[in-house]
């Protein structure tokens, strides 16, 4: 899909002004964190794990080759395929070839952000091919034409007023307003379309080297409807996804759930390693594994390698400021709140997602609430020193930061001048103490008033009260 | 065809500053790893988990008593009574006529099954169900109401104790092609966050935990 990260600036005022979205907004807020929350208040052991989780993966990763080529013979040994891709166009290639081979018209998918991430399904249908997401979610966005909003709420902007005309619009029977009934009733279009299907896609959370299985973790069970009724069963994953052994999986299992939904677990954990036995009366008969790589080895090298310990919870999104005052469709791409602000970037480029980073007040309840413990304040903070080492940076802004580092290196000056800046503005301030406008901060104080500093700095301050009493 | 793989693989490399000639080096296995502590009563806490989740769970003194305990569930939601049932419990002692026992996978319009599973986790209440000949994966989710038996020295601890009955299975029978980790219902929470059971899956799973 298009990256649109562009306007994100135009697409955050619109969203801020927007009722229906805000409300959405509001009531997921809370959700999310509260749940997961009391999910870590009733385990102890929560920050040992997260302590282990980033440590293996960093030892994955430092090993990812090797890793790759276990998990490779794995899937063989018991008759998958596994397909490498360098890019986001080889991986639609493969898939495609491999549904145009099965003979498919029908095309059910699980929910898979790589598939997102390389625009899978706009590619299927250009071939002719009827794509179907099956997880409700997913199924909601499809129905409005939208990319999802969230990783794992794809829908979480959607209020159910608005999925009721969806519903009413697209599936043409009468308009449903409670959720059971919505519930329902998706659930028996999309029971249709699983018997229907000749080719079933699914990401992989998890791929296990010592078996050779891909993991796929859901609530609704629709992932396994999809892999269990296809005849053909792929699955779409980054090369980062492999683990060593199940032991491993089941660590970052544990973590996962209870950061994503707040749940102990969720209702279906799926291993899968490759098609139906000999002896099997159900399952795919065959089993495909594309292996993505989009720019994730390059990662591997550089700075921004911490990324790639990511397992997509959302926590970070959930408890982050700027995404919830803007929901995720302002980022304008697949990766939403901090995780795609760090991503975004480094697929899309530094000019053409410019905003992300510097969209972040750096409060770092993203870091302190990753299960694998990115620091993503850190690496938003290296986007914005590329960003102005590529004079990227606006002029003015430039301009006021090397004047602000003049002064900064020169402490005689620096106090000098905040002591008049101090005492200046505590006069406009007045009274009320309070300044409703300055210049170069118009932007800012549009919105509020700037709070009027006291009159004298830090250091006068310190030095009145005695250095040692503190 | 290669595809990317070579690509892909060289890249990899590259980045960790690694010479292809070090592919076939060992590499010591991480450390053991933090498990969560799980009180000594294994099967309580797996009936607890298992109920906190929307499963229903019920004790038997055996597994014979299973054709019984469906009857009368069959009878308390007043259903129809086709069942289909795992070939796996095809030897249970199931009566004649009560009620109509097929023996397969399930059908389009299934409404009940009746399974084995491989293990229980104490840890999370969760079901840990294997495919084989004998228990076919559409049995776990086509039909709205999922009925499992499980035999009381069957529940394990942690996930690890699972995965290393797991492994000893597989060196006799061969990795079976799907494991599914079952904890409850089917549900969903994508409509503004409220939960509702029987998304695409099972609406009802109802577990017996038999002493033997």
């Amino acid at each position: 899909m298009q990256i649109r990260s562009i306007e994100f600036k135009q697409r955050a005022a619109e969203a801020l002004q927007d009722p229906i979205l805000q409300r959405a907004l509001n009531r997921a807020r809370g959700g999310f964190v509260d749940k997961r929350a009391a999910a870590i208040a009733d385990l102890p052991e929560f920050d040992a794990l997260r302590e282990d989780a980033a440590r293996l993966k960093d030892h994955i990763l430092d090993h990812l080759d090797y890793y790759l080529e276990r998990y490779e013979q794995a899937v063989q040994r018991h008759g998958g395929r596994v397909h490498w891709a360098r890019d986001a166009a080889e991986a639609r290639r493969i898939v495609i070839d491999i549904c145009r081979n099965a003979k498919a018209r029908t095309v059910c998918k699980g929910k898979s952000m790589v598939s997102e991430e390389i625009g899978l399904n706009a590619a299927l249908e250009a071939e002719g091919m009827e794509v179907v997401e099956t997880d409700l979610g997913e199924y909601i966005i499809q129905l409005a034409g939208e990319p999802p909003s969230h990783i794992i709420a794809p829908a979480v902007h959607k209020t159910k007023d608005q999925i009721s005309d969806l519903f009413r619009a697209r599936h043409q029977r009468p308009r449903l307003t409670e959720v059971p009934d919505l519930v329902n009733e998706a659930r028996q279009v999309l029971r249709e379309k699983f018997f229907q299907a000749d080719v079933g896609i699914t990401g992989g959370n998890f791929l296990v080297a010592e078996t050779g299985s891909s993991i796929i973790v859901t609530n609704e069970g629709n992932g396994d409807l999809t892999q269990t009724l296809a005849r053909v069963h792929v699955v779409v994953s980054g090369i980062e996804r492999v683990v060593p052994t199940l032991d491993d999986a089941t660590l970052f299992l544990r973590l996962l759930a209870r950061s994503a939904t707040g749940q102990e677990t969720e209702t279906y954990t799926t291993i899968s390693t490759g098609p139906r036995r000999f002896a099997d009366v159900d399952g795919p008969t065959e089993y495909h594994v594309v292996l993505v790589d989009n720019g994730r080895a390059q990662m591997l090298g550089g700075r921004f390698r911490d990324m790639l310990r990511c397992i997509r919870c959302g926590a970070c999104m959930n408890h982050c400021p700027v995404y919830s005052a803007i929901g995720g469709h302002a980022y304008g791409w697949v990766y939403p709140g901090p995780m795609g602000s760090v991503l975004t970037p480094l697929f899309a480029g530094l000019e053409a997602a410019y905003d992300l980073p510097n969209a972040c007040t750096l409060n770092g309840r993203c870091e302190t609430v990753c299960p694998v413990k990115i620091p993503l304040p850190d690496l938003l903070r290296e986007l914005r020193h590329r960003q102005h080492d590529e004079g990227l940076t606006p002029a003015g802004e430039r301009g006021l930061l090397r004047l602000w580092a003049f002064f900064a290196e020169r402490p005689r000056w620096h106090e000098r001048l905040s002591r008049l800046a101090a005492r200046l503005l505590h006069f406009v301030g007045g009274a009320k103490g309070r300044i409703e406008k300055l210049p170069l901060t118009l932007g800012w104080t549009r919105a509020r008033d700037m709070p009027a500093p006291s009159g004298k700095t830090f250091l006068e301050q310190w030095r009145a009260r005695g250095r040692d009493d503190a | 065809m290669r595809d990317g793989r070579d690509a892909v693989l060289t890249a990899i490399r590259a980045a960790l500053g690694r010479s292809a000639n070090e592919a076939n080096r060992e590499v010591a296995p991480p450390a053991r790893h933090v498990r969560p502590a799980v009180s000594d009563d294994l099967t309580e806490r797996f009936q607890r988990k298992l109920e906190s989740r929307a499963a229903t769970v019920e004790r038997l003194g055996s597994a014979h008593e299973v054709p019984g305990t469906v009857a009368r569930y069959l009878q308390k939601w007043n259903m129809a009574s086709r069942v289909v049932c795992a070939p796996s419990l095809a030897m249970l002692p199931w009566p004649k006529g009560s009620f109509d026992l097929h023996v397969g996978p399930a059908r389009r319009d299934e409404r009940v099954s009746i399974t084995s599973c491989f293990a229980g986790v104490a840890e999370t209440g969760s079901l840990v169900l294997l495919s084989t000949a004998a228990t076919p994966t559409t049995l776990n989710f086509v039909p709205e109401h999922h009925l499992v038996v499980i035999r009381r020295d069957q529940i394990v601890r942690h996930f690890e104790d699972a995965w290393e009955r797991l492994r000893r299975w597989n060196a006799e029978n061969g990795m079976p092609r799907t494991v599914n980790v079952i904890s409850g219902p089917s549900r969903t929470a994508d409509i503004e966050q409220t939960i509702q059971l029987g998304a695409h899956g099972p609406r009802h799973v109802h577990v017996m935990i038999a002493e033997k």
